[in-house]
């Protein structure tokens, strides 16, 4: 079963110039790949990203996420749809400042309605495979960015989701961090993970199983290694 | 496997205040106003039923026990209640004191020079020894009537009456011209709160009236002390025994009631504070939902994440909703201790008894958090139409 399937998308962005990021891409991601998305900047590579998401809508085309269809679903089903079935990182890493890294984690689990105790247990897990037990009790302002990160990164993954996306999760690190990221990412795909990564960084998407190029909302390139 | 978005709601409660744990000042800032505003409203009806409370408490003390006889007049033309009504009532079980008075229609000068239309609205009546136990009256100077001055040329003046006569000293040395001849004043007493009729009034004995003043009236007031757990017994048959064959020429009434209705009517003045007070809250309300939009735009970040860890907006509604009335209520909360200590403080130094009605409390504290909660719909609502990609773009 794929764990996404993007067929026949456009997107246009509307206004007074309207602005069209992403043509008639088909893009099918298997569950257990490891895929990144490369392209430059206006590429369309984070409007991807966020119609994968569910967190647009394309203007043409359908999305399957673990072969449900989204199209015809409700604001409150996509929103199911993202709570059980997707993971996100951002760049800006969007962690609370004022819950500790373990509370942090398990707010992933928050609109599953997953009981409290529940969900400190399963964060601690997961804080544990990012390597950060350490820090369970700190606040993300005690933190440094590759710390922050690792945080957002077990909170997409505390709820075990059938897609993790990634937009530009080195984007706001140095590259030794950054390398660091990736290589957890990599880790997290070994252990059954599946992964879509949003990056501007050729070098880091080189080392992926998997290369997507994107050049005016258009694939340019599949490689597949 | 089914994919659903829900919010337990014992996790809502955690949302609404871990905003506003992220910003606690502006959160006590923008609570401040709706502090003011309950602390007025607890403060003005706490000060309020504390008076009101102390005015019962002094009617009690001064028992709510007293009735009056008095004839009843029925479109001007005055009936009188028969010679033998204060007989009458003293025989009844559960009166432990009754006293009359009667009009002599006679005035009081302070000498005899004074033109006669100088009365200056002092009545002249004569009264039963046992007046000033009945109704519980204070001696300003001198002493009361006794079986011994009731027969003599002596008056007992009220307190405006012996004001208006320039009278102050009651050891004998003063007399006042009262009916063409001179009587010794013996006494003044303090103001009757519950016989506010005998203030103006200078009081001689029945049989003075009768032997000096060749007076023969009728009683115009019967006091009565009934027993205080017979009171309304007493009251459904007075009328019937003060005169027995015209009862609906009696009208009896008990003046601690009239005290206890005026005492409650006092409070009209509170209208104006208690606009203000509403006032404030609405200026609170509408301060929280400022700074609920203003937290809103700044927060799109987060909104976004809880969109895409899958909150619906219903829950980032509820979320927005949830901490402007959590905001309101603490406010409503602080200024509830606030009023009721400016209560305390207030009554304190007034010696009067602190009176703040939970009610009140409670009330005032609710809606705190009905202001709080309509300011917080349209934030909330901002927060929920966010689209989430867009909310996300933001940095």
């Amino acid at each position: 079963m794929s764990a996404l399937e993007l067929r026949d998308i456009t997107k246009e962005h509307a206004g007074s110039t309207p602005v069209v990021a992403l043509r008639d891409v088909t893009l099918t991601v298997d569950t257990g790949e490891f895929v990144a998305v490369t392209g430059q900047s206006g590429s369309g590579k984070s409007t991807l990203l966020a119609v994968a998401g569910t967190l647009e809508r394309p203007t043409a085309g359908t999305v399957q996420v673990a072969g449900k269809a989204t199209e015809a679903m409700s604001d409150a089903e996509l929103s199911g749809v993202r709570c059980s079935g997707l993971g996100f990182v951002f760049q800006q890493f969007h962690l609370l400042p004022t819950r500790t890294v373990l509370h942090n984690v398990a707010d992933g689990l928050l609109y599953r309605g997953t009981p409290a105790a529940e969900r400190l247990d399963r964060a601690a897990e997961a804080v544990a495979a990012v390597g950060l037990d350490h820090r369970s009790e700190h606040r993300p302002g005690e933190l440094s960015g590759g710390e922050c990160q690792r945080v957002a990164i077990a909170r997409a993954i505390v709820g075990e989701p059938a897609l993790l996306l990634a937009d530009e999760p080195t984007g706001n690190l140095d590259s030794v961090t950054g390398g660091e990221i990736f290589a957890l990412l990599e880790s997290l795909h070994e252990r059954g993970t599946t992964i879509l990564l949003v990056t501007h960084n050729d070098e880091l998407a080189q080392r992926a199983p998997r290369a997507v190029g994107l050049r005016d909302g258009r694939v340019e390139r599949d490689e597949r290694r | 496997m089914r994919w659903r978005s829900r919010l337990r709601a014992a996790d809502v409660g955690t949302l609404a205040v871990v905003g506003l744990r992220g910003r606690p000042v502006r959160a006590a800032l923008s609570a401040t106003g709706v502090a003011i505003g309950v602390a007025t409203l607890v403060a003005v009806l706490g000060i309020s039923a504390s008076s009101r409370g102390q005015l019962i408490a002094e009617i009690d003390a001064l028992g709510t026990n007293l009735l009056t006889v008095s004839p009843n007049s029925f479109s001007g033309e005055t009936t009188s209640l028969p010679p033998s009504a204060p007989a009458m009532i003293s025989r009844i079980g559960p009166v432990n004191a009754d006293a009359a008075t009667a009009d002599l229609t006679v005035h009081v000068y302070r000498n005899q020079h004074i033109p006669s239309v100088n009365s200056q609205g002092i009545t002249v009546e004569a009264a039963d020894t046992s007046l000033l136990a009945t109704v519980q009256a204070h001696l300003w100077a001198g002493r009361f009537l006794n079986t011994a001055t009731a027969h003599l040329p002596a008056v007992v003046l009220g307190h405006d009456a012996a004001a208006a006569l320039g009278v102050d000293r009651a050891d004998g040395s003063v007399s006042v011209w009262l009916g063409n001849q001179w009587f010794d004043v013996v006494g003044i007493l303090e103001p009757v709160p519950l016989a506010p009729e005998l203030d103006l009034s200078a009081l001689v004995g029945f049989p003075a009236a009768h032997h000096l003043l060749l007076r023969e009236a009728p009683p115009t007031e019967v006091y009565v002390r009934a027993d205080p757990t017979s009171v309304g017994a007493v009251e459904s048959v007075l009328a019937a025994t003060a005169s027995p064959s015209a009862p609906q020429n009696v009208a009896i009434a008990n003046p601690s009631d009239a005290l206890t209705a005026r005492a409650d009517a006092s409070a009209a003045f509170q209208s104006l504070f208690l606009s203000l007070g509403a006032i404030a809250l609405l200026v609170g309300g509408i301060g929280i939902a400022n700074v609920m939009v203003i937290g809103v735009l700044e927060r799109r970040g987060e909104i976004g994440l809880r969109r895409a860890m899958g909150a619906r907006r219903i829950h980032v509604g509820l979320q927005f909703l949830c901490e402007a009335a959590t905001l309101s209520f603490a406010g409503g909360l602080a200024g509830a201790v606030l009023g009721a200590l400016a209560v305390t403080i207030y009554a304190s130094i007034r010696n009067w008894g602190t009176t703040v009605p939970p009610g009140v409390l409670a009330g005032a504290v609710g809606v705190a958090l009905c202001v709080g909660a309509v300011g917080g719909l349209y934030p909330a609502w901002r927060a929920s139409r966010l689209s989430p990609a867009e909310a996300l773009r933001s940095p």
